[in-house]
């Protein structure tokens, strides 16, 4: 019982998150629509007290602690993650109080399904047993799919919502029978027996290359990368601009720990295998994901595909660790991944906090063209927005260059500068379409005949998510060693 | 290197600072305040030429800090005999263009200074940093305020122009990435300038690695045949941004390649010195025959930097002496002659409206003063003895005839159409027979735009009659870039990497790749 006890305080946070969203969603119908407001009060108040937990244990105590017989590990990585989790969620909480308002969704339980969402994703950074994480991802889904439809006098939004649930559960069934395969090859779900039963067996047992490749689909989806990328455009076209934020952010990051954790940790010996495969999926998801954005009208569109090419990039880090041999075991590949998603969750989240607020006439001013002339309308806000497209593009001094930075390095390390090469070059391909929102903001008048030009609606808490995202956006572009040392302590050891 | 003090650090934050404080200021006041930052920064870059050592080929004013720990990169900056004329140059020339944008920028003018600031801050660091990754940070960091001050503020085509720029500069350079990477793999775990330049590569890595230094560098010279983008992105960009593309921006590529292709990879430089030298001596005469047809005068000037930027090649690749010295040289003198040519094309077009030679014919007699400047820039392009750039394409034809006599031939035609395509347009802009209508009331130079041209003019006579305090400062440092050449022989064939590896996929661990 006392060790049951341990286990309940190990996943503290977890509960904390699941008990403010059973309390908002509680909480909601007895709350007067004015005061709406309040609940998303008390979740940044109860992501606050996650960031204490997690970030106490951050410094000297960053020791593994594994709860319930290894069903779940909060490990250095673990902690990593979730506090990336934390800020993201809160960002998107205060992007999306004056979003909602305008947008007249007057809805509390939408808070509680953000913190339904993140207690999944936290379960999934935390998973040390394939159904655990298949649960983490499961509860992130669904919160996600209910989420994607919220807009509900909107057909888009209730289309995306459709299609991403169909899409989400048939990933989700691969994923399954992946995890089933893996079984009964191994006689365990627990990363740790499946790494030991497996050894470095290699892809001569077809069982093991399908099983693989299944778990590889079932993520692959969730990460929207090429070839299983196909939901993403119109998912994150339809869904409530910060629903997408947060899919766009929150839901790649968790997904890309719980997948490389299972990589890493259960499927490591096999490395050499795995890291051919993904060698294809990311050179395919830097070409589509680069080459399809340079035509898209709706900027939505175009983030969607810039964030399938973005996990593109991120992939070329997996790959790199999975290629690297010898001693340092892949550190630096997982560690730039690790680093790359943290610095592409502020430039991404901050620039669809601009489109969230972005309004023409009563609607969201989400096409590209909307953005003509912004510069001469509101300087500060096309800065900001320049920023957010220069770091996207990994021009210094911004995140975006150190992210890429050291995703490239790690593949140089590797032997794989080809590689490298041919993400720089779809980085350059990439500029096309970022500096045609810069062009548009500075270099175009905007049409005379637009009855009320488009324009940024300000607000306390926009101005504060944006000033959150520039300034990592800079100062982790200046000073990026915090944050890489961070990750370098926090690494998963490939064996 | 007793003297502590920041100088660098103090010229490239200067004008940063500067930039932020413009955001504080009124419009109206922005124009002085530019101004004022960029002479202040002049003043702290001059007493460099004095405290300069000449004598000694070591780095100088170095600052070395502690940026990133893993992997160890350093805010580490200096300057030797090559950069540091450069710098003296881009410090000179900027109070200059803020003063030929005083009148001609009219929309967003704090904007404009602003962005011109952080232009002046990352070509600075450009030319002083010694850290590899430090001045990638800077190389790229251009990139953005040059879009914009191209874009914004330039001509009728400038969206085309603008991104043609941008794409074509930025494809180049990333590569350059890939080869700094490869580099700190193979050269011992290190960013360091200096440290990377003593390291002995195998040739099959030295070859790819000058392939990706030759696409960063030869788009910013520009090389035939990857100049298209210099005509229209000089034509289109505002007098103070063809300027800064002329006289800054296309020293960069050639500086990259003095200071990294020549001492890290001296056996691939040896081996590409006969194609390197044959795309010069095309460039040369390719670009003086354009040059020869065009009709507009900013166009004129911008194919005849291609074909100028060509000596400075030729001279580098030629690797000895009297060509290296003589390409520095000669970049220092394009920079100061072609700024002054797109100065006077500048200050003609913010009268007339037009760049067309057509449109300014027979100057000499409404504007007289203005002719005389037109006609000394013009004589020290071609190149007459006396003026600078006689020095630094005499130096670079001597360095050339040294190795090969019928190189120099045929690099001696491009001296000879630059006087045709030259003086064919003195001829018709100056002294032509203008048209009736044509003949209003220009006003000639005012104070201010004789204040920006003088100060190139006594540049001009004072390099082309007494050269060698400039020469001899560069002198210890092209002598040791040549010995850092020299000491590799052949690159060891017996090297672990250099056998095993294919060329394409190196497998850079650094263990294996060091010497």
């Amino acid at each position: 019982m006392t060790a049951y006890g341990t286990d309940l305080i190990i996943i503290l946070p977890e509960l904390i998150i699941v008990a403010a969203a059973c309390l908002i969603l509680i909480l909601d119908p007895l709350t007067p629509r004015p005061k709406k407001e309040l609940l998303a009060w008390l979740s940044l108040g109860s992501l606050a007290l996650c960031i204490g937990l997690t970030g106490g244990q951050m410094g000297v105590l960053n020791l593994p602690l594994s709860a319930f017989s290894d069903l779940v590990v909060v490990d250095g990585y673990a902690r990593f993650w979730k506090l990336l989790l934390y800020g993201v969620t809160g960002l998107t909480i205060l992007m999306s109080l004056p979003y909602l308002k305008m947008e007249g969704l007057h809805l509390g339980e939408y808070y509680g399904f953000i913190l339904l969402a993140l207690s999944g994703m936290m379960v999934m950074v935390s998973g040390a047993d394939l159904l655990t994480i298949y649960l983490g991802t499961e509860l992130m889904s669904l919160s996600l799919y209910v989420m994607a439809g919220l807009k509900r006098s909107s057909p888009r939004s209730l289309e995306a919502s459709a299609k991403y649930f169909v899409l989400g559960a048939f990933s989700s069934g691969l994923l399954l029978y992946g995890i089933s395969l893996l079984y009964g090859l191994s006689g365990g779900t627990r990363l740790s027996t499946i790494a030991g039963a497996l050894g470095a067996r290699g892809f001569d047992d077809p069982m093991l290359l399908i099983a693989t490749i299944l778990l590889t689909v079932g993520f692959g989806f969730k990460l929207a990368v090429v070839p299983f990328h196909m939901w993403t455009p119109d998912v994150y076209q339809g869904a409530p601009t910060a629903v997408t934020a947060f899919m766009a952010v929150a839901s790649k990051a968790a997904s890309f720990a719980a997948f490389l954790r299972v990589f890493v940790e259960g499927l490591g010996g096999l490395k050499a295998d795995w890291s051919m495969l993904f060698v294809l999926l990311s050179v395919l998801t830097l070409v589509l994901g680069n080459v399809v954005a340079i035509v898209q009208t709706n900027i939505k569109r175009m983030l969607a595909y810039s964030s399938i090419a973005h996990a593109g990039y991120a992939l070329i880090g997996l790959v790199a660790a999975g290629r690297s041999a010898g001693e340092s075991g892949g550190t630096s590949g997982i560690a730039s991944v690790m680093l790359y998603l943290t610095f592409y969750a502020f430039m991404t989240l901050g620039a669809f906090a601009i489109i969230a607020m972005f309004r023409k006439g009563g609607l969201e001013g989400d096409e590209i063209e909307d953005f003509t002339g912004l510069a001469k309308r509101q300087p500060l806000a096309a800065l900001i927005m320049l920023v957010f497209m220069v770091s996207l593009t990994g021009i210094p001094p911004t995140a975006g260059f150190i992210g890429k930075f050291y995703v490239f390095m790690a593949a140089v390390e590797a032997g794989l500068s080809w590689l490298a090469a041919v993400g720089l070059i779809f980085s350059a391909v990439s500029a096309y379409y970022y500096m045609r929102v810069v062009m548009l903001m500075y270099m175009r008048e905007p049409e005379a005949s637009a009855a009320e030009p488009s324009h940024l609606v300000p607000s306390p808490a926009l101005s504060f998510v944006l000033a959150c995202a520039v300034a990592g956006v800079i100062i982790f572009g200046l000073f990026p060693t915090p944050v890489v040392n961070l990750a370098l302590q926090s690494v998963l050891l490939l064996k | 290197m007793a003297d502590s003090f920041p100088w660098l650090s103090l010229l490239i934050f200067l004008p940063l600072a500067g930039a932020g404080a413009l955001s504080l200021v009124e419009e109206r006041h922005a124009r002085l305040l530019a101004l004022a930052v960029t002479l202040a920064d002049f003043v702290v870059a001059l007493p460099l030429w004095w405290l300069f050592d000449p004598s000694s080929s070591r780095m100088q004013f170095v600052e070395h800090v502690a940026w990133i720990t893993s992997p160890p990169i350093h805010y580490s900056l200096g300057v030797d005999g090559i950069s540091l004329p450069l710098v003296l140059m881009t410090a000179a020339l900027m109070p200059l263009c803020v003063l030929v944008s005083w009148e001609s920028i009219v929309t967003r003018l704090r904007a404009f200074m602003a962005v011109l600031l952080v232009m002046e801050a990352a070509m600075l660091g450009v030319f002083v940093a010694l850290d590899f990754v430090l001045f990638y940070v800077f190389w790229e960091a251009m990139l953005i305020p040059m879009y914009l001050i191209i874009g914004v503020w330039g001509g009728p085509n400038r969206l085309y122009a603008a991104i043609k720029f941008f794409l074509y500069t930025l494809a180049g350079s990333v590569l350059l990435l890939v080869a700094i990477l490869v580099l700190y793999f193979y050269g011992g775990r290190t960013f360091d300038v200096l440290a990377l330049s003593q390291v002995t590569y195998p040739a099959a890595v030295q070859q790819w690695l000058f392939l990706a230094f030759f696409a960063a560098f030869a788009v910013k010279v520009p090389m035939f045949p990857f100049h298209t983008w210099l005509p229209d992105a000089h034509v289109e960009a505002p007098t103070a941004g063809s300027v800064l593309l002329a006289s800054v921006l296309l020293k960069m590529g050639a500086y990259g390649f003095v200071r990294f292709s020549l001492p890290m990879l001296p056996d691939a430089s040896r081996a590409m010195t006969p194609l390197m030298a044959a795309l010069s001596i095309i460039a040369i005469i390719y670009g003086a025959y354009m040059a020869l047809a065009q009709v507009d005068l900013k166009k004129l000037i911008a194919y005849s930097s291609v074909s100028h930027m060509g000596f400075v090649t030729l001279g580098l690749f030629v690797m000895n002496q009297q060509g290296i010295e003589g390409a520095v040289l000669q970049m220092v003198n394009h920079g100061i002659t072609t700024g002054a040519l797109f100065l006077c094309v500048g200050i003609i077009y913010e009268r007339t409206h037009s760049r067309l030679i057509a449109d300014n014919v027979g100057l000499a007699k409404p504007m007289p003063r203005y002719a005389t400047f037109l006609v000394l820039f013009a004589l020290s392009s071609l190149g007459l003895p006396g003026t600078n750039s006689f020095v630094g394409e005499f130096l670079v034809l001597v360095g050339t005839f040294l190795w090969s006599k019928a190189a120099t031939a045929l690099a001696s035609l491009g001296i000879i159409l630059a006087a045709a395509y030259l003086l064919y347009m003195v001829q018709r802009v100056v002294f032509g027979v203008p048209s009736a209508r044509e003949l209003p009331h220009l006003k000639d130079l005012d104070l201010r735009e004789f204040g920006t041209l003088v100060p190139l003019v006594v540049l001009v006579f004072w390099i082309g009659l007494f050269p060698n305090p400039l020469v001899s400062r560069m002198h210890s440092t092209v002598t040791k870039t040549l010995e850092t050449m020299a000491r590799t022989k052949v690159a060891p064939m017996t090297h672990p990497s250099a056998a095993v590896v294919p060329p394409v996929v190196l497998s850079g661990r650094g263990e294996e790749g060091r010497p």
